[in-house]
C-alpha cells in the first residue's frame, strides 16, 4: 500500500468510519446517479447538434456536421452530415437484397444475411460532399467551421469490398462501368468507373461499430473512399456491371463543373486535398491573451496527409502543425498547433499537402483556373479573422 | 530450390491464384432471373438501351405537364422559388451568370427521361408511366426549343435528340492548378 493517494480499501475505511460519525454532506456527487440504460445517451450538458436551414422540401436536403464541437477523426454517427434527395427511407434488412446484373456470368441477388457472411472489412474514410464550402469561392465565406465545411464527415465503415461481389459474379470482359442505385424514392443512380469498383469500393453496413444509421444509408450503402459524398450511394440496392457511364442526372446537370470557356468538366470524381482549423475559429471568442492550441482537420481523397501548416501571421509564414496518428488514406487527420495570442488583431489558416505533393491551393489560384462558377469540389484555404476583443469571424 | 524451379513455382502459385479468382469462392446469394432483372432494372443509357416501349407527343405532353408538372416548375417551365426551372439559358454558359438547364446544359435527353422516371413528380417518384414520360420529356424538349410542335418520342426516336450542349463536357484535368513549392 502505497502512503500517498487514497486506495480502494484506505478509501471504504475511511467512508465507512464517517457514515458511522456523521452525516454526508448532501453535494450531488454524493447522490445515487441515474439507473442503467439500453441504448446510451450524452450528458445533458451537451448540445451540439446537425445544423440545417428550413426548407420547404425538406425530403430533398441537407444537414452539416458541427465539426467546431469535435475531437479526434471520428464523426459522432448521431452528427454525421446528410444530402438527400428524395428523402430517408425505412428500409426492413429482413426484405432488403441487393441486386448484381448486367455484364456478368452469374447475376446474383444477396440478402442482409449473405453480405453478412461475406469476408469484411473495416476502413476509416471520409465522406465529403461536392458542395463543402462552395459558398467560399464564389465570395460568400461562411461564418464557422459547421457552415463553411461541415458537408463533411468521418467514420469507420465496415462490410464487403464491392471487388468480392464482382468476382462472384464473375465480370464478362467488355464491363467498363457500373452504375450503382439506390433503393430509396428517387432511386439515386451514379456510373462509377470499373478500376474504382474493383480498388477500395465497400458496401458497407457498418458505421462507428453498430448498423449504419438511416440517414447514411441503412441497411447498406456504397463507400466509394476519396470520391465525392453522391457517388457513395446510400441504400444500395443494385449494382448494373455496363460498357460506358449511363449519363444520370447527377453526372450531367449536377455536380459537373462549368469553367469560364463554357466547357463542363464531368466525372470530377476525387476531392482533393483539403484542411480548415476548427478550433479557434469564426463563431467562437478567445477569453484573453495566452495559450491556445489550434486545431482543425485535413484530408485528401488522393491518400495520405503528409503535411499541415499554420499561419497565424495572415498567411506571411507557415509553420508546420503536429499530424497526430492515425494518419490513414482518404480518412481525415487532426493536427494541432501551439499558439500564443499577444491580444492582437490577426488571422488563423491553415494548409495542407497530401502524399501525391499537391498543395492546397488559395481561393485565388482556384478562381484563376476554373473561375466563379466551378463551386462544386472546391478546396480553397480557409480564413478565420481574431479581433482585438478576442471575437473570431469570418470576414 | 534453383531459380528456374523457383520461378515455376511462382508462376504456378500465380495461375492458381487467377482461376480462384474467376470462379465464385463463396456461393452465397440466389441466381438473379431474367424475370427479376427485367422488374428491377430501370437504367437508361444514353444510346437508349433500357428504354420502354412507349410514346409520347408534344401535344399530350402538354396536357400531361400542366397535369403534374407545372404547379412546381411554372406553365412555361420557368421554375417557381426552389424548385428549378426547366427552360431557358441557352447561349449562356459561358457567360459571369449562365442558367443551367435541361434545354442550355444537360447533353442527353435520355438523362431528362431517366430523371423524371425516377423522380418525378415530386411528392411522388416513380409514378408515372412510360407514355407520360415521353410525353412530358417531349414538351419539355418543346419548350426549349429543341424538337418541333408535331414531334412524338418513343424509344427509337429520343436517343436520337441532338441536345445543345452534347458537346460541351470534357473530362477531369485535375490537379490542374500550378504545383507550388511547399516551405520546409
Amino acid at each position: 500500500m502505497k502512503r500517498r493517494g487514497l486506495t480502494r480499501r484506505a478509501f471504504l475505511t475511511t467512508a465507512s468510519a464517517t457514515l458511522g460519525a456523521a452525516t454526508i454532506p448532501s453535494a450531488s456527487s454524493q447522490e445515487l446517479g441515474a439507473p442503467r440504460r439500453a441504448y446510451g445517451e450524452r450528458s445533458l450538458f451537451e448540445k451540439s447538434a446537425r445544423y440545417f436551414p428550413e426548407s420547404t422540401t425538406p425530403a430533398s436536403s441537407y444537414s452539416r456536421t458541427p465539426l467546431q464541437d469535435l475531437f479526434g477523426i471520428i464523426t459522432p454517427s448521431a452528427l454525421h452530415y446528410e444530402v438527400h434527395h428524395s428523402g430517408v427511407p425505412e428500409l426492413d434488412p429482413r426484405s432488403h437484397e441487393v441486386m448484381i446484373h448486367g455484364l456478368v456470368e452469374r447475376p446474383l441477388i444477396l440478402t442482409m444475411e449473405d453480405l453478412h457472411r461475406l469476408p469484411s472489412v473495416a476502413r476509416i474514410h471520409f465522406l465529403e460532399c461536392a458542395g463543402n464550402s462552395g459558398g467560399e469561392l464564389i465570395g460568400r465565406p461562411a461564418a464557422n467551421p459547421q457552415r463553411s465545411h461541415g458537408l463533411l464527415s468521418c467514420s469507420e465503415w465496415t462490410g464487403v469490398l464491392l471487388r468480392t461481389l464482382l468476382e462472384e459474379a464473375e465480370l464478362k470482359p467488355v464491363a467498363t462501368w457500373i452504375v450503382a442505385e439506390g433503393a430509396d424514392a428517387g432511386r439515386l443512380a451514379r456510373s462509377i468507373p470499373l478500376e474504382k469498383a474493383l480498388d477500395d469500393v465497400l458496401l458497407a453496413y457498418g458505421q462507428n461499430g453498430e448498423a449504419l444509421r438511416p440517414e447514411q444509408g441503412y441497411p447498406i450503402r456504397l463507400v466509394v473512399p476519396g470520391w465525392e459524398g453522391n457517388v457513395n450511394i446510400k441504400w444500395l440496392g443494385r449494382i448494373h456491371v455496363v460498357d460506358q457511364p449511363y449519363m444520370t442526372a447527377y453526372e450531367t446537370g449536377h455536380y459537373t463543373d462549368l469553367m469560364p470557356d463554357g466547357s463542363a468538366r464531368q466525372f470530377t470524381f476525387v476531392m482533393e486535398a483539403k484542411s480548415v482549423i476548427t478550433r479557434p475559429a469564426g463563431g467562437q471568442e478567445l477569453s484573453g491573451p495566452g495559450f491556445y492550441e489550434i486545431t482543425g482537420l485535413a484530408w485528401s481523397g488522393r491518400g495520405r496527409i503528409t503535411k499541415a501548416e499554420v499561419s497565424t501571421d495572415g498567411g506571411k509564414s507557415w509553420q508546420d502543425a503536429q499530424l497526430n496518428e492515425p494518419i490513414l488514406p482518404k480518412a481525415v487527420t487532426r493536427f494541432r498547433f501551439p499558439w500564443w495570442w499577444d491580444g492582437k488583431g490577426t488571422s488563423l489558416q491553415s494548409r495542407c499537402t497530401d502524399e501525391t505533393g499537391y498543395l492546397q491551393p488559395t481561393r485565388e489560384e482556384l478562381l484563376a483556373v476554373r473561375g466563379w462558377n466551378a463551386t462544386d469540389h472546391y478546396n480553397g484555404i480557409k480564413v478565420w479573422y481574431v479581433h482585438k476583443d478576442g471575437k473570431m469571424s469570418h470576414e | 530450390m534453383n531459380k528456374a524451379r523457383l520461378c515455376m513455382l511462382c508462376t504456378a502459385i500465380t495461375v492458381v491464384t487467377a482461376a480462384v479468382a474467376q470462379i465464385p469462392s463463396y456461393k452465397l446469394g440466389r441466381p438473379a432471373t431474367a424475370e427479376e432483372i427485367h422488374k428491377r432494372d430501370i437504367s437508361v443509357a444514353p444510346d437508349g438501351s433500357g428504354l420502354p416501349v412507349g410514346r409520347g407527343t408534344v401535344t399530350q405532353g402538354r396536357h400531361d405537364y400542366h397535369m403534374l408538372c407545372a404547379n412546381c416548375h411554372g406553365d412555361r417551365g420557368q421554375g417557381v422559388t426552389q424548385y428549378p426551372a426547366l427552360v431557358g439559358g441557352q447561349g449562356t454558359l459561358r457567360s459571369k451568370n449562365p442558367v443551367r438547364t435541361v434545354g442550355s446544359y444537360w447533353p442527353y435527353a435520355t438523362t431528362v427521361w431517366d430523371y423524371i422516371h425516377r423522380t418525378m413528380p415530386y411528392p411522388r417518384p416513380g409514378s408515372l408511366t412510360p407514355d407520360e414520360i415521353y410525353a412530358v420529356t417531349a414538351f419539355i424538349l418543346y419548350l426549349n426549343g429543341i424538337v418541333d410542335e408535331k414531334t412524338e418520342l418513343n424509344e427509337a426516336t429520343l436517343p436520337r435528340v441532338k441536345m445543345p450542349n452534347r458537346d460541351g463536357f470534357v473530362g477531369d484535368p485535375r490537379p490542374d492548378v500550378p504545383t507550388r513549392k511547399v516551405n520546409k
